[in-house]
């Protein structure tokens, strides 16, 4: 009784059972929707995200935000893609260790100017977000990377594998993902990033090198959002120094916080932000299936975040009320 | 003696050489092309064209454009392409009507105005004159032959747009409407959706799949711009459905190139947006130095386009059918 009451007050069974309804409901009215074609078309719409989420989910839990991410992802990209275009004989995957260092690079930039100038990392990261984005418009003279110079191989990527012919971007996805789970988990240094979060007044004294996680998680989400960078070349065929990344930032925030993770520091877990991400894709997918116009679109998609949060807050009240009333028998 | 002479010989040589520049400086004006967005390589292609005019005129180009396509967004550039002193501003127009007040400042100083890519429909007397790469009510009709011939005029067909109130695709698409449902042509053809994909690469694709789910005897997808045409051909790529569905639209070469050599895209349609850059750059030089009566009816002569005459409410067009790109043609041209 008590496992089954704490697997119900889990933030986690709370996005999955709407995930579930959701789609229940959306296959009531489109049946299509519950086929396999419809779940490899959510899957595609979400590996960048859940990489990018990766990574936002430790900025936000040492209580930091990356606002950069969708132009670190956009400079990342452009670099790789110019590399691919004007050196192709490099072999295409040294490109992946090219975005994700580039990624890394300009996450540690965030972080050093959070860390050593003691400055508002909404602040900081608001500034290289505009800064990266006008970065990537100059190396690139504002001139797309056309189709014709990612190199094939990694586009396809993005379409089959040997395993089900499921795309290894979904499987990479999962990597980054598990890997998370792992660090956070797993290790001293991520079990560091929550105690920071949940009271970074107490860190210092509890041992915790604070400049050190700050730099990491930072560092960790540039990287992860360079990854994401070369993924959206695969992905999409193409690099421009306006659509890449544009709005990334936004998409990833609002999956990282319906999956659970405190904009307060402190707490999130990776199954959650995993499930945020998926809810988001099968809301994206679902709109333009149910015939819904593209001028309320957009409407809709914001709203079902604000219903996702607030359902699930009254839900935990619900819980967190039965838990006291319990204790206070007992 | 002889010494002062040759100075005054020198001195009037120089003054002729003044003179001379004089005349040639009516070629030195200033012109600044107005884009719609920073990174779209659309744009690249028409300011290619200005560069290489202003090659040959002799004028000063500059490209500028706002990070984004918002109706306001070019307000501020117009301002300090005034302040600058330029003697021409072309601009891609993001509204036809939130410029209006500051485009009339800029004629006011003497600025010559031109819409180029674009016009400000319904309010035309803010601008001294319009190029646009064809005439615009052909491009309905000639989609729509296009996706008739592919699927040999019969069956489903959907348009893919840009954002519902895009101005161009929304008169185009006026335009195919008519003409499916009045030339008895194309009385086989049956419009089943339009949808929108607002131009980014995500939201195109969902919206192509989810035509593809919501209408199984769908044979063609027109999509009426660039990043369209180009997502839905990567849709219908990796689920190999080539022979089934049929893409079309208006597409950039260089982007769609690859679709039409694996055979994704049979054929898509434009223009030289090349031409209009040019084109905009020799009128520009004709009428600041009175060879172009800017006057409807008025023909001139422009390198290698040829004849051209301004039309209705000043606007010039730079050819008269769009062109069609397929796999014999599409190796001649790198925009």
């Amino acid at each position: 009784m008590n496992a089954l009451r704490s697997i119900l007050l889990r933030r986690e069974t709370g996005i999955a059972v709407m995930i579930v309804l959701f789609v229940i409901a959306v296959g009531i009215a489109k049946p299509r929707f519950l086929s396999l074609e419809y779940l490899r078309i959510i899957l595609l719409l979400t590996p960048l995200i859940m990489i990018g989420a990766m990574g936002q989910m430790l900025v936000l839990v040492a209580r930091h935000v990356d606002l950069s991410i969708g132009s670190t992802q956009a400079f990342a990209a452009m670099v790789t893609a110019m590399m691919f275009k004007f050196h192709p004989e490099i072999p295409w995957y040294l490109g992946f260790l090219v975005s994700i260092g580039v990624g890394l690079g300009l996450g540690f930039v965030n972080g050093a100017l959070t860390t050593l100038f003691r400055l508002p990392s909404i602040i900081v990261t608001l500034g290289t977000l505009n800064l990266y984005r006008g970065l990537t418009f100059i190396i690139s003279d504002a001139r797309q990377v056309d189709r014709q110079y990612i190199p094939s191989a990694l586009k396809a990527m993005s379409t089959t594998s040997p395993i089900l012919g499921i795309p290894w971007i979904i499987f990479m996805a999962l990597g980054v993902a598990l890997l998370t789970y792992w660090f956070a988990s797993h290790t001293r240094v991520g079990r560091q990033v929550f105690a920071l979060g949940s009271n970074p007044a107490a860190a210092p004294l509890r041992g915790i090198r604070v400049n050190a996680i700050t730099l990491m998680v930072f560092s960790i989400s540039g990287a992860l959002a360079g990854l994401s960078g070369i993924m959206y070349a695969s992905r999409w065929g193409f690099v421009n120094p306006s659509n890449t990344g544009a709005g990334f930032e936004f998409q990833v925030i609002a999956a990282v916080v319906i999956g659970g993770v405190s904009i307060n520091g402190g707490v999130g877990s990776v199954l959650g932000v995993v499930l945020g991400v998926l809810l988001l894709g099968c809301v994206s997918a679902a709109l333009p299936l149910l015939g819904i116009p593209g001028t309320a679109q957009s409407a809709i998609y914001g709203a079902v975040i604000i219903v996702a949060l607030l359902i699930d807050r009254s839900v935990r009240q619900r819980g967190i009320a039965a838990l006291a009333a319990q204790r206070a028998r007992a | 003696m002889l010494k002062r002479h040759l100075l005054a010989g020198l001195a009037a040589l120089g003054l002729a050489a003044t003179f001379a520049t004089g005349a040639l400086a009516a070629h030195d004006f200033k012109v600044v092309y107005i884009g719609k967005n920073t990174g779209n390589p659309y744009f690249d292609s028409i300011n290619g064209g200005f560069v290489d005019a202003c090659k040959q005129i002799g004028c000063q180009y500059e490209f500028v454009a706002p990070a984004t396509a918002e109706a306001t967004s070019q307000i501020p550039i117009i301002e300090a392409q005034i302040q600058r002193g330029v003697n021409v501003i072309a601009i891609a127009p993001n509204s036809p009507d939130a410029m209006n007040q500051v485009l009339d400042e800029a004629r006011a100083k003497g600025i010559l105005v031109l819409a180029v890519n674009g016009d400000l429909v319904g309010n035309e007397s803010h601008r001294d004159a319009n190029i646009l790469p064809v005439d615009f009510t052909k491009t309905g009709p000639n989609q729509v032959e296009l996706m008739g011939s592919l699927i040999g005029y019969k069956g489903d067909i959907a348009i893919l747009s840009a954002t519902t109130e895009a101005p161009d695709q929304n008169t185009w698409i006026a335009a195919m409407k008519k003409t499916l449902a009045e030339d008895p042509k194309y009385k086989d053809m049956k419009l089943v959706a339009t949808v929108y994909g607002d131009d980014q690469p995500e939201k195109s694709t969902t919206e192509m799949e989810a035509l593809l789910s919501n209408y199984p005897d769908l044979v063609g997808v027109i999509a009426p711009t660039t990043v369209g045409v180009a997502a839905a051909a990567q849709v219908v790529q990796q689920r190999g459905i080539a022979d089934k569905v049929h893409v079309t639209g208006l597409g950039l070469p260089s982007e769609m190139r690859d679709f039409i050599k694996d055979g994704t895209v049979k054929a898509f349609q434009l223009w030289s947006p090349y031409n209009e850059g040019w084109l905009a750059a020799y009128f520009a030089d004709g009428v600041l130095n009175g060879t172009i009566k800017n006057e409807v009816g008025t023909k001139f002569d422009v390198p290698n386009l040829g004849s051209i005459t301004i039309g209705d409410k000043n606007v010039m067009n730079t050819q008269a059918e769009l062109t069609t790109f397929n796999a014999d043609n599409i190796d001649q041209f790198n925009f």
